[in-house]
């Protein structure tokens, strides 16, 4: 579904790339400061949906790291791993680990970008392509 | 603040009574979303709200000044993610069955529950 | 960690189940079924005699983290789902040219879903977890629904849909109003501060609200419309995992929270008595009109949660023993059934009981499988349901309830009903068109039955052990004040 707006064609990709540093920002930025994965994945739903609504679902599709599918299950698969290290060193599941600047919080944050961006773009592609425009 | 929550929590609670009475699919998942952010303000104000302050203890000190109760935010970020993901199959879902039958009336949905003709026996269901 | 096992296992199967094509999904399947088993059955095994076990998530303390306890109860009930789904797995392995107009990819990774969300709520304890959980079991339940999207799927979803997540919204509020009452979300701390009686009190009309959310989503009377709508959608191996789970883990919360957290007003285990036995009237007076074995046999679950609701109203050690082995053994039976449905279709065509016939000359094992989980349901001794039923009725009869009671062993008798026209029909008279009855059994689909079937004949001829479990897994309940 073309926009006809040539201006907007060409932007599109540049936006989405801009919107998805702002979303990794977000992300990062949750570790101390209001933030996180759930926000950050939002932005990201953004960004993708911006490019899937200018140009079309399937070049919002070609610049996802994954299918949406996989990318959601990836992304509960990284959650649930956050939470193994704690229980190798005897504490209970899901405690998280802090050591330096890093942390399993952020491998946690990271699947729930994920889970969030697979999810709901998995949910837009197809109503856009349904779309009877 | 406290008047402005309980008069928007009634007034969400009536709007999405009024919706969830219809019998338009659309009105009725709207309706349903209504509720769901009605609940959510009610766990919001189930934790005393008041204090603005986050709940975070300063470096050095040992008790917390009167902040905001974090227990009730987080339930309600948990809530809101759940019924987002819900509103969205549910729009998912009233679009395809839009598609399948343009009248969007949820007592034209028969499909599953055929009227009986025969005034004694149920109609037979195609597996 | 065990405690977490029957919950991530499933939950880790399934997200790799999504990547496989349906082959492996299957394979997957049946691992994680028999791994979950064997996880939930070392967690009932270490458990100490009316002990529990308790885990922190995420190493926060008491009124802030979520805690996952399993005491008997719990344990037993997870053993009992991951047997189902060990059972379903197995049904639906090899069946996919019957079953493809029915399944899709996502099929195996909903059902496991299920089954982690079912066994969380079984092990939650807190009332916010458990109402995370009930949202997660809604979703994927719905996915099941939907299936391939077909006009019938999106149907059933929407009208699962309206009621239920009307449901689970009204759980939420009743949680929010119980948290600022007392707050509280903790189940053994709201046990603690109900006992105080101004607490007790700001706590009734919000528990009333919980109660009523909760029979909505166990299928109690003015609320289950939902049910019959929806369920006659799924295929055998759905329906039997849905249909056998779902209403009864409601009714397992209620039991929870009813019989162990709450004081529960007197006055409201009264109705909820005779409403327990309108919905076994209503429901097994709506099975007995209809001649499509689905939806005899959903609407068989509305009349048996009537049983667990009585067990419940009962308000009694001896009957929520008498609730806890007839939720088992209805899970068990209910599924075998639906499962039994599904291998009638296969071998007879259709699901309407005019459309087929003969299945005794063609297939007798199958008969001899379907009389027993049927003799089951009725109560016939010595069957599962027989011991449950008794166990029920003689609290009731000693309790001087003689109308609840007599009623039961009246809905029973329209249960042997239903019962004996799917025998007549199904399995006795010929089949109206011969050349239609075909169809071979897979296998699997056969062992799953006999699976159950061995469960449920262990439980019935052998119930000294289980009803022992049952009573200790009870034991505290019914002390928590007497009805405030």
């Amino acid at each position: 579904m073309k926009s006809g707006s040539v201006l907007l064609e060409r932007a599109a990709p540049l936006l989405y790339w801009a919107m998805l540093i702002i979303a990794l920002a977000i992300l990062l930025r949750g570790h101390n400061e209001p933030g996180g994965g759930f926000i950050g994945g939002l932005v990201a739903v953004a960004a993708s949906a911006l490019l899937a609504i200018i140009l079309d679902p399937a070049a919002a599709l070609r610049r996802q790291p994954l299918a949406p599918l996989r990318l959601a299950m990836a992304g509960v698969g990284l959650t649930l791993l956050s939470g193994l290290p704690a229980v190798f060193l005897g504490l209970p599941y899901l405690t998280h680990l802090w050591s330096g600047g890093w942390s399993t919080v952020l491998l946690f944050d990271l699947g729930v970008f994920c889970a969030v961006w697979g999810t709901l773009t998995g949910y837009l592609y197809p109503l856009l392509e349904a779309d009877p425009r | 603040m406290m008047l402005m929550l309980i008069l928007s929590l009634s007034v969400l609670v009536a709007a999405s009574v009024l919706l969830i009475l219809s019998r338009d699919t659309l009105r009725l998942v709207v309706g349903l979303a209504m509720l769901g952010g009605a609940a959510n303000l009610m766990v919001f104000l189930a934790g005393r709200p008041g204090s603005v302050l986050p709940p975070i203890i300063a470096a050095g000190a040992e008790t917390l000044p009167a902040a905001a109760n974090p227990l009730p935010q987080a339930l309600v970020l948990t809530a809101i993610v759940i019924g987002f993901a819900l509103l969205c199959f549910a729009l998912v879902l009233i679009a395809n069955l839009a598609r399948q039958d343009a009248r969007q009336d949820s007592d034209a949905l028969r499909a599953n529950e055929p009227v009986a003709t025969d005034p004694i026996k149920p109609p037979v269901m195609e597996p | 960690m065990l405690l977490l096992l029957p919950i991530l296992i499933p939950l880790a199967a399934a997200l790799l189940a999504a990547l496989l094509p349906a082959r492996g999904q299957q394979m997957i399947g049946v691992a994680a079924a028999l791994a979950q088993v064997l996880a939930a059955g070392t967690l009932l095994a270490v458990l100490p005699e009316g002990g529990r076990v308790s885990l922190m998530l995420g190493n926060w303390p008491q009124p802030y983290g979520i805690e996952l306890v399993a005491d008997t109860l719990s344990a037993a009930l997870v053993l009992v789902s991951a047997l189902l789904g060990l059972a379903v797995m197995l049904y639906s392995f090899g069946r996919d040219d019957q079953e493809s107009a029915t399944r899709n990819a996502t099929t195996t990774p909903l059902m496991l879903g299920l089954l982690a969300s079912v066994a969380a709520v079984f092990l939650a304890a807190d009332l916010f977890n458990l109402y995370v959980w009930f949202e997660l079991m809604l979703i994927a339940t719905l996915g099941l629904l939907v299936g391939h999207g077909s006009a019938r799927g999106n149907e059933a979803a929407f009208k699962y849909l309206a009621l239920n997540l009307l449901g689970t919204l009204l759980v939420l509020v009743a949680v929010a109003l119980i948290y600022a009452a007392s707050g509280q979300l903790n189940f053994a701390a709201l046990q603690v501060a109900g006992q105080w009686p101004d607490v007790a009190a700001g706590l009734r009309p919000y528990l009333g609200l919980l109660l009523l959310a909760l029979l909505l989503k166990a299928g109690a009377l003015p609320l289950f419309a939902w049910l019959p709508a929806s369920y006659p959608v799924l295929p055998p191996a759905v329906l039997a995992l849905v249909g056998g789970l779902l209403t009864k883990v409601a009714a397992y919360v209620l039991l929870r929270l009813s019989g162990q957290v709450f004081a529960v007003h007197e006055l409201w285990l009264e109705a909820l008595g005779w409403l327990a036995l309108l919905t076994m009237l209503v429901g097994v007076l709506g099975a007995a009109y209809h001649w499509d074995v689905r939806r005899i046999l959903a609407l068989h679950i509305v009349s048996q949660v009537g049983y667990l609701l009585l067990g419940i109203a009962l308000a009694s050690p001896a009957a929520a023993a008498g609730t806890a082995y007839f939720a088992v053994h209805n899970i068990l039976v209910k599924a075998n059934l639906f499962l039994i449905a599904g291998l009638m279709f296969a071998s007879a065509g259709h699901y309407d009981l005019r459309h087929i016939g003969g299945l005794y000359a063609a297939r007798p094992l199958l008969a001899v499988l379907f009389l027993i989980s049927a003799f089951s349901l009725v109560g016939v001794p010595p069957s599962t349901g027989f011991w449950g039923k008794f166990m029920l009725l003689r609290e009731a009869f000693e309790q001087e309830r003689y109308v609840w009671g007599g009623g039961a062993l009246a809905v029973g008798l329209l249960t042997l009903y239903s019962m004996s026209k799917i025998w007549l029909e199904g399995f006795w008279k010929a089949h109206p068109e011969p050349a239609a009855s075909a169809g071979a059994i897979p296998l699997p689909a056969y062992a799953a039955v006999l699976l159950l079937t061995g469960l449920i004949l262990v439980m019935a001829l052998y119930p000294e052990p289980f009803i022992h479990l049952a009573q200790v897994a009870t034991a505290g309940f019914w002390h928590q004040g007497s009805g405030t």
